[in-house]
C-alpha cells in the first residue's frame, strides 16, 4: 500500500458520509495520514496469528482491528480505527484492502470515525426499555449536554450512541462505557456514574446497586449449599 | 418439586466463589476427564444422545443427533469446533454468566466435546462487547493449558486439543452458525446457503459443529452423573435442568438453573419475586428471548417452560429469556422496538429481510401511534408472512414472530389505538410505501 508513509494522502474509499464537499473537507481533515503499530501491539500479534491456520491469515481481521482501535485509545485518548490503519492491517494479512473496509464498516463497534473519550452507550432495547432505559438515557443527555445519538459533546468528553441488547438483560437497565458495563440503572445513578467519570474517575463495573452478579436482590433463592470454598 | 442444589450444573452461576482452577475443581470440574474420554468417542455422543439435551442456543435441536453428523473417519481435513458465545438475543445474559463465573465447564465441555467430534481444534466466539468476559475465559484457558488440560495429551486422555478465544465486534447476525463462521473466517458475518451444512463443510471448508455455550458446559457433569440422571429433570424430549433469564417487570430479576418443564409462574415467583403488582398485573410474556412471540397472561398461568408446551401455544422456549411485561406496558411500543432491533441487525443479504424489516419497523411505529388504518393490520400480518421462510437464515423469521404474535393476542388494542387517533387527528393521510432509507 502506498499509503501509511506519511507523503501520500490516504485513498479515498468511496462512500464516506455523504459525499458532498464540505463532508469530504472534514474526513479528510480527521483521518491521519499515518499509522503504525506500537510495541505493545506488535508483542500480541504474533500469539493472535498463532491461533489460525498458516494460510487462513485472514480470521486476525478483527482482532487486528482491536488492537488498532485499542492502541488508539492508548496514543491519542480516543478509540477509533482510521482508514490508513486499515490499510496496514491488510498489508499485514496479505488481504485486500476492500475486504478490511468491509469488515471495519459492517461490525457496529468499530468506530470508523473519532468520538469522544469516553463512550456511552446506552441500551434501548425491549428488556432494558422495560426497566428505564429511557430514564438513563435523559440522564446521558441532561449529564453530556448531547442532543441526538452519536453526538460527541462540546468539550470532547463524550460520545453517545443508542445500541441494541447487549446481553445484561436480568440486570437492566445497562449503560455501557467503552467496553465496561454498569448495570441496574436509574436516572440518579446514571447522573453519578457520568460525573465521576468527568473527575477521571472509573467506578468498578457492574451493579450499581451493589447486585451479586446476575442473583436476584436480597435473599438468594437458589445455591444456598454449595461444595467448594 | 423445585430443582435442589446438588442437582445444579452451574453451582457458581452468581460468581459467589472465584472461577479459578483451583475453585472449579472443588467444585468438581476436571475431575478424572481421562477416563470419560476413555470410555471412546462412542459412549460419549451416546449418552449426549440418551441424555435427551437438546441446543441451548435458541433451536433446541438434539446435540448428539448434531455431534453424530461429523465424519467418522476424517478424509484428511481437520474437523473443529466452535463454542457459540455471541449471546445477543434480546432478553438473553446466562452464557455470559458461564464465562465470566465457571469458564472451566465450558472449557472441559469443548475437550470431550472435540473428542467426541475427532477435532483437534476448537474455537469459542464470544460477542465482542463481552469484552471482561473474554479476558476471565483467556485467563482460565491459559490455566488449563498450564496444567497440561488442553494442548498435547490434554489431562493425560491421549487427545490433542487446542483452544482459542475469537472476539467478535458487534453483530447479532454472527448467532447465525454459518454467520459466525464466515465472521471467524475474517468475513462480513453474512450466513451461508445450506447445504452443505457445516458439518461436512464449516469452518475452512473442514468439517465444523457449532454449539451454544450452556450446550457444552453441561456436557462433562451429563456424562460423571450419566444421561439418566439429567434425563430424569423435565418432561420426555424436553429433558434435563436449564438456565433462565428472568426479567422485565418483576420483583427481583435474576439468572437461576431450574428443572425443565417448570411452571411459568412458579418460575416467576419462586424466584423473580412474582410479578410487580401481583400476578393479576401480568399484561403478557415472552418466554424465550425476543424472537419467540408473545403469550398473554392467561397462557401464561399454566404453561409449562419446555420445547414441546411453548410450541403448542405458538411460541417457542428460544433461550429461555422470560421477558415479563405488566399492565402498566405500552405492548406495541414493546414491539416495535424489537421490529427495530431487528431491522438494525439484518445483515442486509436477501432482500425480504433487509426491506421487510424496515418496513416492519415503520409500519409498527404507526402502529404506536395509532396513525394508520385498520386494514393495514391485514397488511402487515399479510406481509411477515411474506417475509418469514424466504430468506437464507431465520433472522426474518425471528423478526415477524413477535409482531405475529402481537396481532394473534392484541389486535383489539390496536384496532382502538387506531380509532383513538382518528378520533383526535382524523383519518391519517395515507403513507406511502417506502423501500429501504
Amino acid at each position: 500500500m502506498s499509503s501509511g508513509d506519511g507523503k501520500t494522502p490516504p485513498p479515498d474509499i468511496g462512500g464516506g458520509f455523504g459525499g458532498t464537499h464540505a463532508v469530504d473537507e472534514m474526513e479528510r481533515r480527521e483521518q491521519p495520514t499515518h499509522f503504525a503499530f506500537d510495541e505493545e501491539s506488535e508483542k500480541r500479534i504474533p500469539e493472535i496469528l498463532a491461533r489460525y491456520p498458516e494460510n487462513r491469515k485472514a480470521s486476525a481481521v478483527i482482532p487486528l482491528l482491536w488492537l488498532v482501535q485499542e492502541q488508539m485509545r492508548r496514543q491519542t485518548g480516543v478509540a477509533w480505527v482510521p482508514k490508513v490503519a486499515m490499510d496496514v492491517v491488510a498489508a499485514r494479512l496479505g488481504m485486500p484492502p476492500i475486504r478490511v473496509y468491509e469488515v471495519a464498516t459492517f461490525y457496529f463497534m468499530f468506530n470508523t470515525r473519532p468520538i469522544g473519550r469516553y463512550h456511552l452507550q446506552v441500551c434501548g432495547t425491549t428488556p432494558c426499555m422495560l426497566r428505564g432505559a429511557e430514564e438513563v438515557e435523559r440522564a446521558c443527555r441532561d449529564a453530556t449536554g448531547i442532543t441526538g445519538w452519536g453526538q460527541t459533546s462540546a468539550d470532547g468528553m463524550f460520545t453517545l450512541s443508542e445500541v441494541e441488547c447487549v446481553g445484561a438483560c436480568v440486570n437492566a437497565p445497562v449503560l455501557q462505557v467503552d467496553l465496561d458495563y454498569y448495570e441496574d440503572l436509574d436516572y440518579e445513578s446514571t447522573l453519578r456514574l457520568i460525573e465521576a467519570l468527568r473527575r477521571g474517575e472509573r467506578p468498578k463495573p457492574g451493579s450499581v446497586k451493589g447486585r451479586q452478579g446476575s442473583a436476584p436482590e436480597g435473599e438468594r433463592t437458589t445455591l444456598l449449599d454449595v461444595p467448594g470454598e | 418439586m423445585a430443582l435442589s442444589d446438588k442437582d445444579r450444573i452451574f453451582t457458581n452461576l452468581y460468581g459467589l466463589q472465584p472461577w479459578s482452577l483451583h475453585a472449579a475443581r472443588r467444585r468438581g470440574a476436571w475431575d478424572n476427564t481421562a477416563a470419560l474420554i476413555a470410555k471412546g468417542r462412542d459412549w460419549v455422543v451416546e449418552e449426549v444422545k440418551n441424555s435427551g439435551l437438546r441446543g441451548r442456543g435458541g433451536a433446541g435441536f438434539p446435540t448428539g443427533l448434531k455431534w453424530s453428523f461429523m465424519p467418522k473417519q476424517s478424509d484428511g481435513r481437520p474437523h473443529y469446533l466452535v463454542v457459540n458465545a455471541d449471546e445477543s438475543e434480546p432478553g438473553t445474559c446466562k452464557d455470559r454468566d458461564i464465562i465470566r463465573h465457571d469458564p472451566h465447564l465450558l472449557i472441559e465441555g469443548c475437550l470431550l466435546a472435540g473428542f467426541a467430534m475427532g477435532a483437534n481444534t476448537g474455537y469459542i466466539y464470544i460477542r465482542g462487547e463481552f469484552y471482561n468476559e473474554s479476558v476471565v475465559l483467556e485467563a482460565a484457558i491459559r490455566e488449563a493449558y498450564e496444567a497440561g488440560l488442553l494442548g498435547r495429551n490434554a489431562a493425560g486422555s491421549g487427545w490433542d486439543f487446542d483452544l482459542y478465544v475469537h472476539r467478535g465486534a458487534g453483530a447479532y447476525i454472527c448467532g447465525e452458525e454459518t454467520a459466525l463462521i464466515e465472521s471467524l473466517e475474517g468475513k462480513k458475518g453474512m450466513p451461508r446457503l445450506k447445504p452443505p451444512f457445516p458439518a461436512a463443510v464449516g469452518l475452512y471448508g473442514c468439517p465444523t459443529t457449532v454449539n451454544n455455550v450452556e450446550t457444552i458446559a453441561v456436557v462433562p457433569t451429563i456424562l460423571r452423573r450419566g444421561a439418566s440422571w439429567f434425563a430424569s429433570f423435565g418432561r420426555p424430549k424436553n429433558s434435563g435442568t436449564k438456565l433462565f433469564c428472568i426479567q422485565g417487570h418483576v420483583n427481583r430479576p435474576c439468572n437461576v438453573e431450574e428443572e425443565m418443564s417448570i411452571p411459568l409462574r412458579e418460575l416467576i415467583e419462586r424466584h423473580a419475586g412474582g410479578v410487580r403488582g401481583g400476578w393479576d398485573n401480568l399484561l403478557a410474556v415472552i418466554p424465550g428471548g425476543s424472537s419467540t412471540p408473545l403469550i398473554p397472561k392467561h397462557v401464561c398461568e399454566d404453561v409449562l417452560m419446555d420445547f414441546d408446551a411453548l410450541r403448542d401455544v405458538k411460541s417457542g422456549l428460544g433461550t429461555a429469556a422470560v421477558i415479563v411485561m405488566d399492565k402498566s406496558t405500552d405492548i406495541i411500543k414493546a414491539i416495535a422496538r424489537l421490529s427495530k432491533f431487528y431491522k438494525h441487525e439484518s445483515c442486509g443479504q436477501c432482500t425480504p429481510c433487509r426491506e421487510g424489516m424496515g418496513w416492519v419497523w415503520r409500519v409498527m411505529e404507526r402502529m404506536v401511534e395509532g396513525r394508520a388504518e385498520i386494514e393495514e393490520i391485514d397488511v402487515l400480518e399479510n406481509m411477515t408472512r411474506r417475509i418469514e421462510g424466504h430468506t437464507i437464515c431465520a433472522l426474518a423469521d425471528g423478526g415477524v414472530w413477535p409482531v405475529q404474535g402481537l396481532i394473534r393476542h392484541f389486535r383489539p388494542l390496536m384496532e382502538e389505538r387506531i380509532a383513538a387517533y382518528k378520533a383526535r387527528h382524523g383519518s391519517p393521510q395515507p403513507t406511502l410505501p417506502m423501500a429501504a432509507e
